[in-house]
């Protein structure tokens, strides 16, 4: 017996990789379904507040409709309080919005980026029903899998095991950071056929947003 | 004695671990996957002979396992075949027809015929009801002419002047519909062979990498390897990377030396040859 099946894996991979002044999120911007793609050009990153970008890869039917709930979320937030959202308290929102859909889950894996109050790089990374934590990186998505053994071992995070404890975010400059990413999406677009097409870098730091847009293999 | 009743030839598949992989399977073990080829593979017939095309990506799932494998498999001096499905299954099913046609050149003294070697893998791949799951595109130039041929995992063959393969199938074909027609040249041929193949690269997730392509004529066969190379690495980070120990925080380390078992002697008889 055929059955509706609700949900569709539109691929993709999203980084992000905080700093001490600044915080990286990459997404490729291919949108794919089964064996085709539907769109070489598809953003899978959307600016929630001044410096908190969310970058989503999964389900993009999913992914629109929890963007626009956590845009209105924040409106109401800034009527009531009479101040834009900062980045922690948006991971917070963001972590309610998902756990409220427990048993039909919102099917996207969400990378929460920015700049926290007090002006540090926070990466906040997330499962498909609203458990998250505060990283100095992560990666989701299809090729997040390729990416995450390069970063952990690039970025010398220290184990949330040891004592006393340590600051997650990277030592390294903007530069390095951004080409740290260039290179190891290149790198996961080799093995991966869902990323591809184009690579999307938001860089945020205390200036503002910028963004800059690279080609990845096509094929 | 028990046993020396003559059995029935045992040929085909065995069956017999069917039951206990479903029950595995439902108790949560999770089987190997294959290494399928998601493909585009061509041929077409052009007034000399045959082109055939193939792209060079293999797949595990959404992996890729090989960015730069071979899919035109040799067949005969004269005749070549490219593949798609699971690459062992066209590796094995080629190889082993390849060798059946040169053990027959031996026995006729002839060229081998592109109608042999499609009898013997229709044979075959319908004697094992689709479970080798090869579909190939045929194509070589003997006695009787150029001919091109496509082989289903199920044993079917069809006959065509020009055709398509493999989950890029469909874009491949998009480019032959609309520019093939009879009496090409050799480089009209080849471009659009490469064209198609470009296609399926581009637009098949399954298909990537590079452009092989095979012209096969009467008395003359060229194998081009890579002969485009559409998709290069686009971004390398100039300073390179090191992967220095202590560069993965180590928690703990042990040590644990092992208690030698052997004793080596001197002067102790030499090995067989």
């Amino acid at each position: 017996m055929a059955r509706f099946d609700p949900y569709e894996n539109n691929g993709g991979t999203c980084v992000a990789v905080a700093g001490a002044d600044y915080c990286v999120v990459a997404a490729d911007t291919r949108l794919s379904v089964g064996y085709s793609i539907l769109s070489r050009d598809h953003s899978k990153i959307a600016q929630l507040a001044d410096k908190c970008v969310l970058a989503s890869s999964g389900f993009q039917g999913d992914i629109k409709a929890l963007q626009k709930a956590l845009a209105a979320k924040e409106l109401v937030y800034e009527h009531n309080n009479n101040k834009k959202m900062s980045c922690p308290a948006m991971a917070q929102l963001l972590s309610n919005t998902l756990y409220y859909k427990r048993f039909f889950p919102y099917y996207a894996f969400n990378v929460l980026a920015g700049l926290d109050t007090q002006g540090k790089g926070c990466v906040f990374t997330y499962d498909a029903v609203g458990s998250y934590e505060r990283t100095g990186y992560s990666a989701q998505g299809t090729g997040s899998a390729l990416m995450m053994p390069v970063l952990d071992n690039q970025l010398k995070s220290p184990s949330p095991l040891l004592l006393p404890a340590r600051d997650a975010v990277t030592p390294l400059s903007e530069s390095d950071a951004v080409d740290l990413v260039k290179d190891v999406f290149a790198s996961a677009t080799e093995r991966d056929i869902y990323t591809g097409d184009r690579l999307e870098i938001v860089v945020i730091n205390s200036s503002g947003t910028c963004r800059e847009c690279i080609e990845l293999r096509k094929d | 004695m028990t046993g020396s009743m003559d059995l029935p030839a045992k040929g085909g598949f065995d069956f017999d671990l069917c039951r206990r992989n479903n029950m595995l399977e439902k108790n949560g073990l999770k089987l190997p996957g294959f290494l399928k080829t998601g493909t585009t593979i061509v041929g077409l017939v052009f007034q000399d002979g045959v082109v055939l095309g193939a792209d060079t990506r293999a797949t595990e799932g959404p992996i890729v396992a090989d960015k730069n494998c071979e899919k035109i498999h040799f067949m005969a001096p004269n005749i070549y075949c490219c593949g798609a499905g699971t690459a062992a299954d066209t590796e094995a099913v080629t190889d082993m027809v390849s060798s059946q046609l040169q053990l027959h050149r031996y026995a006729t003294g002839r060229e081998s015929r592109v109608i042999t070697a499609l009898t013997l893998l229709k044979s075959h791949l319908f004697r094992y009801q689709g479970h080798v799951s090869a579909a190939l595109v045929l194509g070589g130039v003997d006695c009787t002419g150029p001919h091109l041929h496509t082989v289903y995992p199920h044993g079917s063959t069809d006959t065509l002047p020009f055709a398509t393969m493999g989950s890029g199938s469909l874009a491949a074909m998009s480019v032959f519909e609309s520019r093939f027609k009879e009496g090409l040249t050799r480089e009209e041929g080849i471009e659009l062979v490469s064209d198609a193949i470009r296609a399926g690269i581009f637009n098949d997730l399954g298909s990537g990498s590079n452009v092989d392509v095979c012209v096969i004529t009467k008395g003359k066969t060229e194998y081009l390897r890579n002969h485009q190379l559409p998709n290069p690495r686009t971004y390398a980070s100039s300073k390179g990377f090191s992967f220095t120990k202590g560069q993965t925080e180590v928690l703990s380390t042990k040590i644990i030396p092992l208690k030698q078992k052997v004793e080596v002697a001197e002067g102790g008889d030499a090995m067989e040859e």
